[in-house]
């Protein structure tokens, strides 16, 4: 890739995962929550992969480390929802619920959001790095 | 004891272990994914048991648990009522064996955590679907049991797999989007999502042309998923490419889980089946049967000819149910379990086959039955019950399906299921010639009977094909009639929901 | 209803390029535009007359918003259309590694 895409894209991937983690926390206030937060911060891993190859964002996350996060936050959610039968239901909202538009409130919604954004997050960068790593191996034979 | 606890169980068990066993399976040894599944299949076992002994308990025999405290129109809620503790009890059956089949017959293949993810994944959709309550959760987890099929349909990944899982995939995804359309257009009419709430609105804004034109979108998408005559093209190819166990359960509960379980509980109990709805579906049904069993007839591959026969039996199980009659909704779900018994011992046959002597193809392989006693016994029990052979258990669900239509004054249909019955016996004994009688091929001098994990599920499948027509005897016929009386009382369900979920 | 019926315009277009297109990338980009119609007409059956965004805030009220149910029940239908479209591209690339060719004319070993 040319330099221009390079150097724009350093700054770029930054802006983007600063930009997912404000949509996935203010994701009780505002349009948005886990799976959008998440999916932009799979894009930036993904500009990553494309501006500078995927050994560059191998480095950064390995795909061991990133399927054990995946299987990590689906299992998190489950064991947020099973919380709930402390309270008497599933998925019940034990947390303490502050006062409306405040950024913590509402209970357990605001950790679902967080857990919903890893897994999918890492769970888009997994598929797309599959995808690049089938396409490399179809070329080499 | 009322513990309605244990009804969001069904979902978490099998999704907890699914995680569990990707995220462990690489690092620990082969033993803790048999553990962890063999556990999770035997509590799952327990408690579909457990909970149709509750149910009998209660005094209206439904049970409703509402999911994170909200009250049903505003939440959604879990149902567990007669049918729906039928079929779990069917799908966890079935899941239990053919999960102590595939300790032994994954060693075939490399990549065991994801075979066991997959499975488990695939059983979270179906236990959910039958407890949901509310239409779109059902549509996550008819979608959630889809893709962790079509995954599995290619987990072999020979070239014909690959093409049987794309044709699979693309016909399976424009059924779900025939049902989405469904679904869009009733929340539309109806302003809710809940099914009971639905079922009460619906009573109430009669005559608007928009419900059949529903009803047609659900009997198009809902027959796709359960393999019905005109949408029936994705099966012969997929069943076959899967591996046997999974093709067991695609073929013995999937099929029936997410089409027909999902079909009826809609159209009886949401929608309201009138006379031009069931004219369709008996219509469909029968043509499923005749046009099937001719097609498995010329069949030279074992288990494409056993995936035509499962269209076949499927058609007979629509035509049971299409009638609407208390006798043939009796006989419909009753084939229900008795096929879901025979097809997955069927298809575990032909994958103790391939195992053994590495061939699905019908005219190398004969005289097998001097090698492999267990299997051609087996196949037996299941070839005869399948034709409808008494006093085997098939004969006695065909028979009541036949007398149900006689008593609807259908005789043109009850004569094409009698002449599909004999054809499906010329089938199954043509199969029986070629694989197990005869004079043993020379290449397999050396054969061997399968491990012991097999042998055990064949076994314990058999012994239900034999024994399943007690289930009529009037101490266990309970079983069968409360879920029959749910589908028949119909629009009332809206009601009894209502009344257990104060 | 003009909005419905252009609606079923692009569910017409994607079932042109499923039904009649030999490439496979083209199959799935059909029913990939398909998924999205049905999507864009579950969302627009929630419009109100003169409503607003459903977000809520200390000066807004609830009369005149539009419904915020099916916009729900998009993001999640969005969601399964992603997972089938990243298991349909997967299929096809290895489709293409073990067939060569990516023409489904050419591809039909099952038959019968």
């Amino acid at each position: 890739m040319t330099l221009l895409v390079k150097t724009a894209s350093r700054l770029v991937v930054v802006l983007g995962l600063i930009f997912g983690i404000h949509i996935i926390l203010h994701g009780h206030l505002a349009p948005g929550g886990g799976f959008a937060g998440g999916v932009i911060i799979a894009l930036s891993f993904v500009l990553l992969i494309l501006a500078f190859g995927k050994d560059a964002a191998l480095s950064k996350l390995s795909l061991k480390l990133a399927s054990n996060l995946e299987n990590v936050g689906a299992l998190l959610f489950l064991i947020i929802g099973l919380l709930g039968f402390w309270g008497g239901a599933f998925f019940l909202n034990i947390l303490v619920k502050g006062s409306p538009f405040r950024l913590f409130s509402a209970g357990t919604i605001p950790l679902n959001n967080i857990v919903i954004g890893l897994k999918v997050g890492v769970g888009l960068f997994v598929i797309f790095l599959t995808l690049v790593i089938l396409e490399k191996s179809k070329k080499e034979e | 004891m009322l513990r309605t606890n244990i009804i969001p169980l069904f979902v978490i068990i099998p999704l907890l272990s699914a995680f569990l066993i990707s995220l462990l399976g690489k690092y620990l040894k082969r033993q803790f994914i048999y553990t962890v599944s063999n556990i999770s299949c035997f509590l799952l076992l327990c408690f579909s048991l457990y909970g149709l002994n509750m149910l009998r308990n209660t005094g209206s025999n439904i049970l409703v648990y509402k999911i994170g405290g909200w009250a049903p129109p505003f939440g959604i809620c879990l149902v567990f009522d007669g049918l729906a503790s039928f079929m779990l009890v069917v799908v966890n059956l079935i899941a239990f064996f053919v999960n102590i089949y595939s300790l032994g017959y994954i060693e075939k293949y490399t990549d065991k955590p994801k075979y066991f993810t997959l499975f488990f994944l695939m059983l979270t959709g179906m236990n959910g679907l039958i407890i949901t309550g509310d239409l779109f959760n059902l549509y996550i987890f008819l979608e959630v049991a889809s893709l962790a099929s079509y995954a599995l349909v290619a987990f072999g990944t020979d070239s014909e797999d690959l093409e049987a899982s794309f044709k699979y995939a693309i016909m399976g995804s424009l059924a779900s989007l025939f049902i989405f359309l469904g679904i869009a257009i009733l929340y539309g009419f109806t302003s809710t999502l809940n099914m009971a709430d639905m079922a009460r609105i619906i009573t109430e804004k009669t005559g608007s042309r928009l419900i059949p034109f529903v009803s047609v979108l659900f009997i198009v998408g809902f027959g796709t998923k359960a393999a019905l005559m005109p949408f029936h093209a994705w099966l012969p190819d997929a069943h076959p490419a899967a591996p046997a166990s999974i093709s067991a359960l695609l073929s013995g509960v999937l099929i029936k889980t997410l089409g027909i379980y999902a079909l009826s509980r809609i159209l009886f109990n949401v929608i309201g089946i009138t006379s031009g709805i069931s004219a369709i579906l008996v219509f469909l049904g029968s043509l499923s049967m005749l046009v099937g069993v001719l097609l498995a007839f010329s069949q030279t591959d074992l288990k494409r000819l056993l995936a035509y026969s499962s269209i076949s039996q499927v058609g007979y199980i629509i035509l049971g149910i299409g009638l609407a009659t208390p006798l043939g909704i009796f006989g419909g779900l009753f084939h229900l379990f008795n096929h879901s018994a025979i097809k997955s011992l069927l298809f575990l046959n032909a994958g103790a086959i391939d195992y053994a002597a590495g061939t699905r193809d019908l005219r190398q392989m004969s005289g097998l039955k001097e090698k492999m006693p267990v299997t051609a016994n087996t196949s037996l029990v299941a070839s005869l019950s399948v034709a409808g052979i008494p006093p085997f258990a098939g004969f006695f669900s065909k028979l009541v399906i036949i007398l149900a239509c006689i008593q609807k004054g259908y005789f043109g249909y009850a004569f094409i299921a009698v002449v599909s019955s004999i054809i499906t016996l010329a089938t199954f004994m043509k199969m029986q010639k070629f694989a197990f009688l005869g004079k043993l091929n020379e290449k397999y001098n050396n054969l061997q009977e399968v491990p012991r994990a097999m042998k055990f599920s064949m076994v314990a499948l058999a012994v239900i094909c034999v024994c399943g027509g007690l289930i009529l005897l009037p101490g266990l016929n309970f079983f069968l009639s409360d879920a029959a009386n749910v589908l028949l009382e119909g629009s009332r369900y809206a009601m009894k929901v209502f009344e257990a979920a104060k | 209803m003009s909005t419905y019926l252009l609606c079923l315009v692009l569910f017409c277009v994607g079932l042109y390029g499923l039904l009649r297109k030999r490439n496979l990338v083209k199959m799935i980009v059909g029913l990939a535009i398909m998924g999205y119609s049905l999507n864009l007409f579950f969302v627009l059956l929630g419009y109100r007359l003169h409503g607003r965004a459903p977000i809520d805030a200390p000066d807004q009220v609830i009369e005149n918003m539009v419904d915020p149910l099916p916009q729900a029940v998009v993001l999640t239908s969005i969601v399964i259309g992603l997972g089938i479209m990243a298991l349909l591209i997967s299929l096809a690339i290895r489709i293409y590694e073990k067939h060569g060719t990516l023409d489904i004319t050419k591809i039909n070993k099952l038959k019968g």
